[in-house]
């Protein structure tokens, strides 16, 4: 099924480093929001303590379907959920793209291994529909999986 | 049916001096007999005039006679007869005002466009005009075997039909006369007793209130479409600025209007009898239109890059043709229609095969000029249809009723439909790994709305049924599934499992992660349309 959707990154996202996205475009607008392999969350090791969608005290992205309108627009840094690991981190996990949320994942709620193990397909975070007008030009800020590993290499070569 | 009596002698006065034309006025004296409304309107006019010229010394049954050929005398003694049956008021008849005598009253109406109808039970009822409107039914060549002829009618009529009244009852009112609205005759009645014969006889076929062939006229007369306005003014919650709408004054708004207005204040505001008018009403449109017919069948689809209806994006279309399109385009031309609406029993993705007997689908063709199909010509037409592409191809093709079309779309929620999917595996499977399979009835499955469609229907939660299915074991990465599931579950979901969002799924039940090559749907079970011998 995944030969259907292309794939969008966004690097360091909040200059917090590796903290990596990617974002999975169907050809009907539909993304789908996900960690991309370099993600902290994903490197072997790290164990998930908590995943929280209550981002603020008024908001909970679980209760996306009841929320008005305002509340399920979001913009590229409008926060999704927070999750904290064993070793005391946290992170939060940002939309990357203009649109309205159509939903979260809850099966991360129950199972946070999925998170890890399939971070691309079952462990995906969230679901979000751009406007339509805007369906093309929200990828104006993200880069090609070739723009994505030059990136990556770039890390690699200044690591070393 | 009843005739003209003494107690219709003021009426008839009153409305020829306002300038009415003879069948206007034999409307407001409740003559219910069809026959006499057909006779040519200078025979009622010199008939009319006899009868004023007629004085109360005479019979108190006064027939309207026509001093003419006997054949015509023949008819009317027969509306004599009939009419003799009529109760008749023996009752002393005042004398009329000075006001007008028989010839003055005649010679107001005469030529003059009448001012209660508008000319419509006038020019509108002559030989020119019938053969006008057949000359467009006609050319418009259209197949028909009765027709029902409808008028619309300007607003202003309601008007100056209240106002005729008005006058008639103020003036019955004076001389101490009694009179009631009740029988007086609707204009579009009377209309219709005149034209149908004629239209019936000019085309062959009958009138019939429920034909499928509406033949329609729209009459306006513009010189008086002002006279509407006072109603707003009395009664201005009658009269609310529709969407679009041209005129706010509407035939059912004036109506409204008419009914709620009291008397003073109509008589302040419009003249009662009404005024001539200059000129004759216009009619606007003659226009032809034919009932919709139906065309159901089921069709195969072999084709894996078809869609069902054309996909057509910002103006481009993404492939070619379509299911819909290789059908319509034959039924189209045959049936002569303006447009089509297709639909079917359930659809099925571009990608995805149909075979077996086929999905149900059914096909309205609207304002079709050709109506009668033998089972014969329907054969070759799908003969035709099949013949021309080897995309699809379609079975019992044949005409049915509107209603018919409900069974179809019952089908699409409850029934059960079959499919065969190729599946492909991540981790190589063994015969025993795909085996208990067959052994799951009845499997529950909860289905999120798939991503792939989530950009035009809403997010909900489906719950379905797997009922049974089947593996066939190909090697170590393929198999091939057949099932039979509940209508409305999503296939390629149930095999790829969609993100998560449908569960359990093919690759949850094999631990593995699974997708989808192929799908072919085999049969849609659906008892509908009915199976035709070939």
């Amino acid at each position: 099924a995944e030969r259907y959707f292309t794939r969008w990154y966004k690097p360091d996202v909040k200059g917090r480093p590796c903290e990596d996205f990617c974002v999975l475009q169907h050809s009907n607008r539909i993304c789908v929001i996900t960690l991309a392999e370099a993600h902290p969350l994903l490197q072997s090791g790290k164990t998930i303590k908590n995943i929280n969608y209550q981002i603020s005290a008024n908001c909970s992205r679980l209760q996306n379907k009841v929320s008005g309108k305002s509340k399920r627009f979001l913009t590229e840094l409008a926060p999704l959920c927070r999750i904290s690991s064993s070793d005391g981190e946290e992170y939060t996990i940002y939309s990357c793209i203009r649109g309205r949320l159509i939903e979260v994942n809850e099966n991360i709620l129950s199972n946070p291994a999925l998170l890890q193990e399939k971070p691309s397909t079952e462990g995906y975070i969230a679901v979000v529909l751009p406007k339509f007008e805007e369906s093309k030009s929200i990828t104006q800020g993200l880069l090609t999986q070739k723009e994505y590993e030059e990136v990556l290499m770039k890390r690699r070569s200044s690591a070393s | 049916m009843s005739s003209l009596t003494e107690k219709d002698r003021p009426i008839v006065q009153l409305l020829l001096s306002a300038g009415t034309c003879p069948r206007c006025v034999l409307r407001f004296c409740c003559v219910g007999s069809q026959l006499l409304y057909r006779h040519p309107h200078q025979d009622l006019m010199k008939d009319l005039q006899e009868f004023l010229k007629n004085s109360q010394e005479k019979e108190d049954t006064v027939c309207l006679d026509v001093a003419d050929p006997p054949c015509k005398r023949i008819r009317l003694e027969h509306i004599r007869e009939e009419g003799a049956d009529d109760l008749n008021l023996n009752g002393a008849i005042p004398e009329l005002p000075l006001a007008a005598s028989g010839n003055t009253a005649t010679e107001s109406s005469a030529g003059k466009v009448c001012n209660v109808c508008l000319g419509i039970l006038q020019e509108f009822c002559e030989a020119d005009f019938v053969k006008q409107v057949c000359q467009k039914v006609n050319s418009a060549d259209y197949q028909f075997t009765s027709f029902v002829f409808s008028v619309s009618l300007p607003p202003q009529l309601s008007v100056r039909e209240r106002a005729a009244w008005l006058g008639v009852k103020q003036q019955m009112r004076n001389l101490g006369l009694p009179f009631a609205k009740d029988d007086i005759v609707q204009l579009k009645e009377a209309y219709k007793w005149i034209i149908h014969p004629q239209l019936s006889e000019e085309l062959g076929v009958p009138a019939d209130g429920k034909s499928l062939f509406e033949v329609s006229v729209v009459f306006a007369h513009p010189e008086t479409d002002e006279e509407c306005h006072f109603l707003a003014t009395a009664c201005p919650d009658c009269f609310k600025p529709a969407k679009n709408k041209q005129s706010v004054f509407t035939r059912m708004a004036v109506i409204k209007a008419l009914e709620r207005i009291k008397e003073e204040d109509f008589l302040k505001h419009f003249p009662c009898p009404p005024s001539s008018p200059k000129n004759i009403c216009d009619a606007l449109e003659i226009q032809c239109n034919n009932g919709a017919v139906f065309v159901a069948g089921r069709y195969n689809k072999y084709s894996r890059n078809l869609p069902q209806t054309p996909w057509i994006i910002d103006g481009e279309r993404k492939l070619e043709s379509s299911v819909e399109e290789l059908i319509s385009e034959h039924l189209m031309a045959k049936f002569k229609a303006d447009s089509f609406n297709f639909s079917s029993s359930g659809r099925e993705d571009v990608d995805v095969r149909t075979l077996g007997n086929g999905r149900p689908f059914a096909m309205e063709l609207v304002n079709p000029r050709r109506i009668h199909f033998t089972a014969e010509e329907m054969k070759r037409l799908q003969q035709a249809i099949n013949d021309s592409s080897d995309k699809i191809q379609v079975r019992d093709l044949q005409l049915v009723t509107r209603e018919a079309i409900g069974r179809m779309k019952e089908g699409e929620e409850e029934k059960t439909k079959t499919y065969s999917a190729l599946i492909w595996t991540d981790k190589a499977i063994q015969r025993e790994d795909i085996a208990f399979l067959d052994d799951i009835k009845e499997l529950k499955l909860d289905q999120k709305t798939p991503l792939r469609v989530l950009h035009r229907r809403p997010l909900a939660m489906r719950c379905r049924l797997i009922h049974t299915m089947k593996s066939e074991y190909i090697d170590e990465h393929h198999f091939r599934l057949h099932l039979k599931t509940q209508a409305g579950t999503y296939i390629k979901e149930f095999v790829h499992g969609d993100f998560g969002r449908t569960k359990p799924n093919i690759g949850s039940l094999l631990n593995r992660t699974a997708d989808i090559l192929e799908l072919d749907v085999e049969s849609v079970d659906v008892d509908w349309p009915p199976t035709l011998a070939d």
